[in-house]
C-alpha cells in the first residue's frame, strides 16, 4: 500500500508546480529580450523608464498615506467595539467585509457620481481632491484585511483590564490608545499595513478610472504595448509583494514582547 | 474623619439589583475585606469605588470629596487586578512609572520613585525585565508597586491572589498586609476566600445577594455571626435542628438530649431552631467545663496530620469535630460508640 505520506507530498508538489510554473515561465520570458541569450535588458528598460519611477513613487506615497489613515480609522474602531460595543462586532465585521463583495468598479462609479464637480463635495475637481478620494478608496479596499489583523491583535491582549489599569493610573483615552493599546497591537497593524501596501501597489481599477498616474495603470499600459517588459514588471511586482510578506514575518519575530501572554 | 465613605450604594444591571443599599465607612489606614461567594456584588462595589461602574444610586466619598460622578482616571485610586494587567509592551520599571509619566512628573523623580517601589516589593533588580519574564507572584507584586507608585488615596485589590498557587498566595498576602501597614494606606480587598479575609483584615464585610450581611472584626465575624449565611460561609459549621422546650430558660431538645443555653431564646415552645457549633469547640469525650453531652456513633475519621476530623452520628444528625493530633491518642474506630461534649456558651442559635 502506498503510504498516506506519499499522497500528501504528491498533492503538495502538484500545488507548487501549479503556482510556480507560470511564475518561472514569466521570469524566463522576461530574461529573453535579447535573441539567443538571457539578459536583463527588459528590466533595464523598465527601470530606465521615467514613467516607471514616477508611477511607482506615486503608488508608494499613496500606500503610506492609506496605511496611516487606515490604521487611524481601524485601531480606535476595533478597540472601541471590543471594549464597549461587543454586541456590534458582527455588524462591524460585516461592514468591513463589504469591499470584498462590492467590486472596485462599483465603488469608483459611486465615488465619481457622489463627488463629481457638481456635487456637494467636489473632490474630483482638483488633483489633491482626487488623490484624497483615491486614498480613501484604497483604505476601503484594504479594510477587510486591516480590520481583521487589528482585531486578531486585540484578541491576544486583555483589552478591558489593561484599559481599566491605565485609567486607574490616571490615563485618558488618548494616552490609553497611544501608549497601551497601539504598542501592543503594533505587529498586527504592521501586518495589516504590508497587505495594504501590496494591494495599493497592484490596484488598477480605482486609479485608472480616477485617472491618476499610479503603478497599476502603468503596468496595464506597458502590457498592452510591449513584449518583454510586462513580464519583467510582473516579476518586479511579485518581488515587492513577497518582500512585504517577508517583512511581516521579520517584524513579528523582532518584536520584543510578543511572547507575552497578557 | 473617615477616609472612604460609601452611602446607600445601589447598582442594577437591567432589572437585576446586584448591590442593595450598601453602607460602609472606612477609617484612614484601615484594611477592609469584602468577602462573599461569586455574584454577591463585592466586585461591583469595588468597581464602583474605582469608577469603572456607575452607581444606580448612593454616594461615594474619598477623604470627604464626593467622587460618585468623577471619572476613574481622576480619582487617584490604586487598583490591583486578579489578572495582573501589567502592560506587556513595557518593562517592569516603565510599568511602575506609568502613572507618574501620565501625570507628567520629571524623569529623575520617576526614576527615584520606581527604585523605591521596586525595593518595597523586594524586586530591586528586575526593573529591566518584561512582564512575560516574571512569575505570577512577581507580576502581582509589580502590579502592586505600580498601583502604589502614584501615592493613591485608596488601594483597591480585586482578588489579587486568586490566580496564584497556594504557597505564594499565603506569603504574598502577608507581604501585602505588611506593605499596607507600613504605608498606612486605606485598603479594600475583595476575596471569596474566608481564610484570606480573616487573616489579614482589620474588618471584614460579609456580602450575600448584594447586601452587607455583617461588618465586623474577623474575630467577631467568626465567633458571633449574625446571620445563618455568615455562620455557614465563614468557617465550617455544624448545624443541628433543635426544638425549643422552654424559651425563658433557654432549654432546647436535640432528639433526646436536653441542651440548656442559660439565656432566653426568642422562639415559641416546640418551635424548631438551628443550633450551631464550630468543629473546634466540640470535644471527643467529656471535658471539664463542657456541660452539654451528646452520645453517638463514629461515622467517619479523617486524619489530616496535625488535625483529626471526626464525624459522628448524633440523634440522627451528623456532627463534625476537630481535635489536635496527639501521638498517644490513636484515632477512634469507625462504628464505635463515643460521647461529644461542648460548653453551652459556645453554641449559637441562628436566625434565618
Amino acid at each position: 500500500m502506498i503510504s498516506k505520506r506519499f499522497w500528501s507530498w504528491l498533492a503538495l508538489a502538484f500545488g507548487i508546480l501549479y503556482f510556480a510554473l507560470p511564475l518561472l515561465g514569466t521570469l524566463e520570458f522576461s530574461l529573453r529580450a535579447r535573441r539567443g541569450v538571457y539578459s536583463l535588458d527588459a528590466y533595464r528598460s523598465v527601470l530606465a523608464d521615467p514613467q516607471f519611477r514616477e508611477t511607482f513613487t506615486y503608488s508608494v506615497v499613496m500606500a503610506i498615506f492609506t496605511i496611516l489613515v487606515g490604521a487611524l480609522i481601524v485601531v480606535p474602531t476595533a478597540y472601541w467595539v471590543r471594549l464597549k460595543l461587543p454586541k456590534w462586532r458582527p455588524v462591524v465585521e460585516f461592514i468591513t467585509l463589504l469591499p470584498l463583495v462590492i467590486p472596485p468598479i462599483v465603488i469608483v462609479f459611486g465615488y465619481i457620481r457622489l463627488y463629481n464637480t457638481s456635487s456637494f463635495l467636489p473632490l474630483t475637481g482638483s488633483i489633491t481632491g482626487t488623490n484624497i478620494l483615491l486614498m480613501l478608496g484604497y483604505a476601503t479596499l484594504s479594510l477587510p484585511y486591516m480590520y481583521r489583523a487589528v482585531d486578531t491583535g486585540l484578541r491576544t491582549i486583555d483589552v478591558a483590564t489593561l484599559t481599566e489599569a491605565a485609567q486607574s493610573l490616571g490615563a485618558g483615552w488618548g494616552t490609553i490608545l497611544a501608549r497601551v493599546i497601539l504598542p501592543n497591537v503594533l505587529v498586527a497593524v504592521l501586518s495589516g499595513a504590508f497587505i495594504t501596501f501590496a494591494i495599493v501597489i497592484g490596484e488598477f481599477v480605482l486609479a485608472s478610472l480616477l485617472n491618476r498616474p499610479a503603478f497599476g495603470p502603468y503596468m496595464q499600459l506597458t502590457g498592452a504595448n510591449k513584449a518583454y517588459e510586462p513580464a519583467a514588471l510582473a516579476v518586479i511586482a511579485f518581488s515587492i509583494t513577497w518582500i512585504c510578506m517577508g517583512l511581516i514575518q521579520l517584524v513579528t519575530r523582532f518584536s520584543k514582547h510578543t511572547n507575552a501572554k497578557r | 474623619m473617615a477616609s472612604l465613605e460609601i452611602e446607600h450604594l445601589e447598582k442594577s444591571f437591567g432589572a437585576n439589583r446586584v448591590v442593595k443599599d450598601f453602607n460602609l465607612s472606612i477609617a484612614e489606614g484601615e484594611f477592609i475585606s469584602l468577602l462573599g461567594p461569586s455574584g454577591c456584588g463585592k466586585t461591583t462595589v469595588l468597581r464602583m469605588v474605582a469608577g469603572f461602574e456607575h452607581p444606580s444610586g448612593g454616594a461615594i466619598r474619598i477623604g470627604g470629596q464626593d467622587v460618585t460622578a468623577l471619572p476613574s482616571n481622576q480619582r487617584n485610586i490604586g487598583m490591583v487586578f486578579q489578572a495582573y494587567a501589567l502592560f506587556p509592551n513595557l518593562t517592569v520599571a516603565q510599568n511602575v512609572g506609568f502613572g507618574m509619566r501620565v501625570a507628567g512628573r520629571s524623569r529623575a523623580e520617576i526614576k527615584t520613585r520606581v527604585a523605591e517601589m521596586l525595593d518595597l516589593i523586594g524586586l530591586p533588580d528586575l526593573g529591566n525585565r518584561y512582564p512575560f519574564q516574571l512569575s505570577g507572584g512577581q507580576q502581582q507584586r509589580v502590579a502592586l508597586a505600580r498601583a502604589l507608585a502614584i501615592q493613591p488615596r485608596v488601594l483597591l485589590l480585586d482578588e489579587p491572589l486568586s490566580a496564584l498557587d497556594a504557597k505564594i498566595r499565603v506569603s504574598l498576602r502577608e507581604e501585602i498586609r505588611e506593605i499596607q501597614r507600613r504605608l498606612g494606606i486605606t485598603t479594600i480587598f475583595v476575596t471569596h476566600d474566608q481564610e484570606e479575609a480573616l487573616s489579614i483584615s482589620d474588618r471584614v464585610v460579609v456580602m450575600n445577594g448584594g447586601v452587607a450581611e455583617q461588618i465586623g472584626a474577623p474575630f467577631e465575624i467568626y465567633n458571633q455571626p449574625k446571620t445563618r449565611f455568615v455562620a455557614q460561609f465563614v468557617g465550617t459549621l455544624n448545624a443541628l435542628t433543635a426544638q425549643v422546650a422552654d424559651p425563658a430558660r433557654g432549654a432546647l431538645r436535640v432528639g433526646s438530649t436536653e441542651v440548656i443555653l442559660g439565656a432566653p431564646v426568642s422562639a415559641d415552645t416546640n418551635a424548631e431552631v438551628t443550633l450551631a457549633a464550630r468543629p473546634e469547640v466540640l470535644a471527643l469525650g467529656r471535658r471539664e467545663g463542657n456541660d452539654t453531652i451528646f452520645s453517638g456513633k463514629i461515622a467517619e475519621v479523617h486524619f489530616l496530620g496535625s488535625i483529626l476530623r471526626v464525624k459522628l452520628e448524633v440523634e440522627g444528625q451528623t456532627i463534625a469535630l476537630d481535635t489536635f493530633n496527639r501521638p498517644g491518642n490513636p484515632p477512634p474506630e469507625v462504628g464505635s460508640l463515643a460521647e461529644v461534649s461542648v460548653a453551652s456558651r459556645d453554641l449559637l442559635v441562628l436566625a434565618d
